[in-house]
């Protein structure tokens, strides 16, 4: 299958977030990635789209996230980026302290770098840009 | 199958609550809260509450499935219960592995020795 590039503009809202993720899987799917890296994908998408709107955007209706992905059967690239007013990656408590280990919330972005090959933040925490190769090429 | 759509079934053996998730994915706010209520429920409801999850038809979940997992261990351990996770797929242990959790809750691979481990 060739390659895809895709660009959503969306409201900060789960229901768009869920057409725009399906959109991306099926592409996702469409190339010879295995099921690890259709989990590894899945997972860190849903985490962002969701940090987006949730920690980002703060589910203001007003205010919208950017997303461009691009598929193939190389690699999967994506930049999502909100309207929020940004963080700092180093100030977010890191999850696996001992402290932290049975605090409800704060394991998304664990997830994400650990589920992608590279994570960049950029624009004041408002825009991350992630990719995974194909591990099985 | 659970009716009425409930995101988890849950049924009693020896004393013990076993849930089993109806959907594979664990993933949208509002599923998580309804399981999240569900369980209070049941914790609620047992002096001591023994809870054992079965995730063997769970394929996804989130971040978020998993703060509602640890607040439902901190509930239960207030009222000196006891939870058992088992049948988890090896993709889904990875993100308990990730995220240090497999060390938090008591996980075991299959329902049975779930079970067992409660007669300790």
């Amino acid at each position: 299958m060739a390659s895809s590039s895709r660009h959503f503009v969306i409201p900060s809202d789960f229901a768009k977030m869920r057409e725009v993720q399906q959109i991306i899987m099926t592409d996702v799917e469409g190339q010879p990635f295995d099921d690890e890296g259709i989990f590894a994908i899945k997972l860190a998408l849903e985490e962002t789209i969701i940090n987006a709107i949730k920690h980002g955007n703060k589910f203001d209706p007003t205010k919208t996230v950017t997303i461009d992905s691009k598929t193939s059967a190389d690699q999967f690239e994506i930049t999502i980026c909100d309207q929020g007013e940004g963080f700092k990656r180093k100030q977010v408590p890191d999850p696996l302290a001992e402290e932290n280990l049975e605090k409800s919330s704060g394991r998304g972005l664990l997830l994400i770098e650990s589920y992608m090959d590279s994570v960049k933040y950029s624009n004041g925490g408002r825009c991350v840009k992630m990719m995974r190769k194909n591990r099985k090429l | 199958m659970a009716a009425n759509g409930s995101p988890v079934s849950i049924s009693m053996t020896d004393g013990v609550a076993v849930v089993e998730f109806t959907n594979n994915k664990i993933l949208d706010e509002a599923n998580i809260k309804e399981i999240g209520d569900r369980l209070t429920q049941q914790i609620d409801a047992a002096t001591p509450p023994k809870l054992l999850l079965d995730f063997s038809a769970v394929d996804h979940l989130s971040s978020a499935a998993l703060g509602m997992l640890i607040n439902i261990n901190g509930r239960i351990k207030a009222r000196n219960g006891s939870l058992r996770l088992a049948a988890i797929k090896p993709q889904i242990r990875e993100v308990f592995v990730i995220t240090k959790l497999d060390k938090l809750f008591k996980i075991l691979p299959t329902r049975g020795e779930a079970m067992d481990s409660f007669k300790v």
